[in-house]
């Protein structure tokens, strides 16, 4: 990879006959180049994505509720997020009299700051990670869950009481539902074997099924089904979405946390929620799906699989909205503490009784 | 909680349901009407901007009895009414506020000559509160404007009253 791109640099300078001259300069910092370059290449699609995302989003609800959607910002208005963007862009940054300016705005960079970060370890194909951390498992859960303090402080910063609400709730449901997510994650590490997100993947990638040239029956979200279910429900509320999405009820608080912020810091929020979503969706892809496996052997693997996982449980997070009305907030802390953590407790010594008993289909 | 309750749960039927309703309306024909390209269909008996009208040779309908300002119950409507040289009483002034009007349709009830009527226009606007001021020029300028329109829909609606 970073062979054919030198070698694409070299092509493009050797045109004037500059290649040895910038290459004499460039060469001691070409490792920091290169890691920008990769920087770069991970967070445009996926700033993109998100602002796909959002215009998805209101198309699928649009039509699940019998409407079309917007069409008028281009051909299908397709160009919407960008007029929304722009939109927002030249808003006005309020800042509310009685609020702690710095807190206040320092809450925005903190909730989107770790939405990218954690985008460093995601392996997008074979060797195609930013960082193969070993310990990459233990970065995720790390760095997402620095994601709530964007939301708490924003919500102590604003000295308002829809936003306080709105932090107070967040705070025990993201801390909650952390620990399903946990739980069902140690499935995976027990199966697998490993912390590295791609070593999970490539654990995946054998068995008796494999064999037979069905790979897609190999995956964790089989033997793992109920995980799986309790992964992707924890993600759900992780994010903030709907039907857990309590922390911005709009029929409630307004919207929550981000009710006195204006232009591009409620941008960041938006984005950061979005990120999320897309990270909880490749997230599941690796974890339960398979990653970059192709889910039949006579086609070859690659990142497009990836990219069609996280794009079905992109579609579910929308489906859902669409689907359910919004949890009591009680309701959604007895579903973190008394079903599905009590479902994981159960699961795990289960699954280690698979694993040393004679059927054990991990070896 | 029965076996058959838990395998419910479990399974999540009733999620499953709903989820079965929503993804068939992602595929159902939308109802949206385009606004201003497509348009709903109109009653004959809409009410919308108002208009006085005339009779064919040209003589206005209105003979000043003041009864629309009487029913008026947003009392929107004023008139000043004199002696026309021929002797027949004809209104000075014939305002309408709509700012005040509630489009009730009274004061086209009450009309004795069909004068004032309420017609199909529903897309105007004003830019201040002024604008949406209707003196008499305005209504009648509506009239002879739309006259074939309100006409027609007078005639669908005739039999039924």
């Amino acid at each position: 990879m970073e062979q054919s791109v030198l070698a694409a640099f070299a092509w493009f300078w050797n045109l004037f006959g500059w290649w040895d001259a910038l290459w004499a300069l460039v060469k001691p910092v070409w490792p920091v180049i290169w890691i920008i370059i990769k920087i770069v290449a991970i967070l445009v699609p996926l700033l993109l994505g998100v602002a796909y995302m959002t215009y998805w989003e209101r198309k699928i609800i649009g039509w699940m509720q019998g409407r079309i959607g917007p069409n008028r910002v281009g051909l299908w208005g397709l160009l919407q997020p960008f007029a929304d963007g722009i939109k927002l862009f030249v808003k006005e940054i309020l800042l509310p009299t009685k609020a702690d300016p710095w807190l206040f705005l320092l809450a925005p960079v903190l909730a989107i700051a770790p939405a990218l970060a954690v985008w460093s370890v995601v392996p997008f194909f074979e060797g195609g990670a930013l960082a193969n951390l070993d310990a990459g498992v233990l970065y995720v859960l790390a760095i997402t869950s620095v994601g709530v303090y964007g939301v708490i402080i924003a919500g102590w910063a604003s000295n308002s009481k829809y936003p306080f609400l709105g932090a107070m709730r967040s705070a025990a449901q993201m801390v909650s539902y952390e620990i399903s997510m946990g739980l069902a994650l140690v499935c995976v590490l027990m199966v697998s074997n490993s912390l590295n997100l791609s070593d999970i993947v490539r654990a995946q990638d054998h068995g008796m099924f494999r064999d037979w040239g069905v790979k897609f029956m190999s995956w964790n979200w089989l033997p793992l089904f109920p995980m799986f279910l309790v992964y992707f429900i924890s993600g759900i509320a992780e994010t903030n979405r709907a039907p857990f999405d309590v922390v911005e009820g709009e029929s409630e608080i307004v919207a929550g946390h981000m009710v006195e912020y204006s232009g591009m810091a409620f941008a960041m929020f938006f984005l950061a929620e979005y990120a999320n979503m897309i990270f909880v969706a490749a997230m599941v892809s690796i974890f339960f799906l398979g990653g970059w496996l192709s889910p039949v052997s006579f086609l070859p693997d690659g990142i497009l699989w990836f990219f069609a996982k996280m794009t079905i449980f992109l579609f579910t997070f929308l489906w859902l909205r669409a689907t359910f009305p919004r949890y009591r907030y009680d309701q959604i802390m007895r579903l973190g503490w008394k079903v599905f953590v009590p479902v994981c407790l159960v699961w795990i010594p289960l699954t280690g009784i698979w694993m040393m008993s004679p059927f054990n289909i991990w070896k | 909680m029965s076996a058959r309750d838990l395998i419910q749960t479990f399974s999540l039927s009733e999620l499953r349901q709903g989820l079965a309703v929503t993804l068939r309306y992602l595929f159902a024909p939308k109802i949206t009407i385009q606004y201003p390209e497509e348009k709903t269909p109109l009653s004959p008996r809409f009410r919308g901007l108002h208009a006085l009208r005339r009779y064919p040779n040209g003589e206005e309908r209105c003979i000043a009895c003041k009864l629309c300002e009487a029913v008026c119950p947003a009392l929107a409507i004023t008139i000043e009414s004199v002696e026309r040289e021929d002797g027949s009483r004809r209104t000075a002034r014939y305002d309408i506020d709509l700012m005040k009007c509630i489009f009730c349709g009274f004061c086209e009830e009450a009309c004795p000559v069909d004068a004032i009527v309420e017609s199909h226009i529903l897309e105007y606007h004003g830019e201040s509160r002024a604008d949406l001021y209707y003196t008499k020029q305005m209504l009648l300028a509506n009239g002879d404007r739309y006259e074939a329109e309100i006409a027609s829909a007078r005639e669908q609606d005739a039999k039924y009253r």
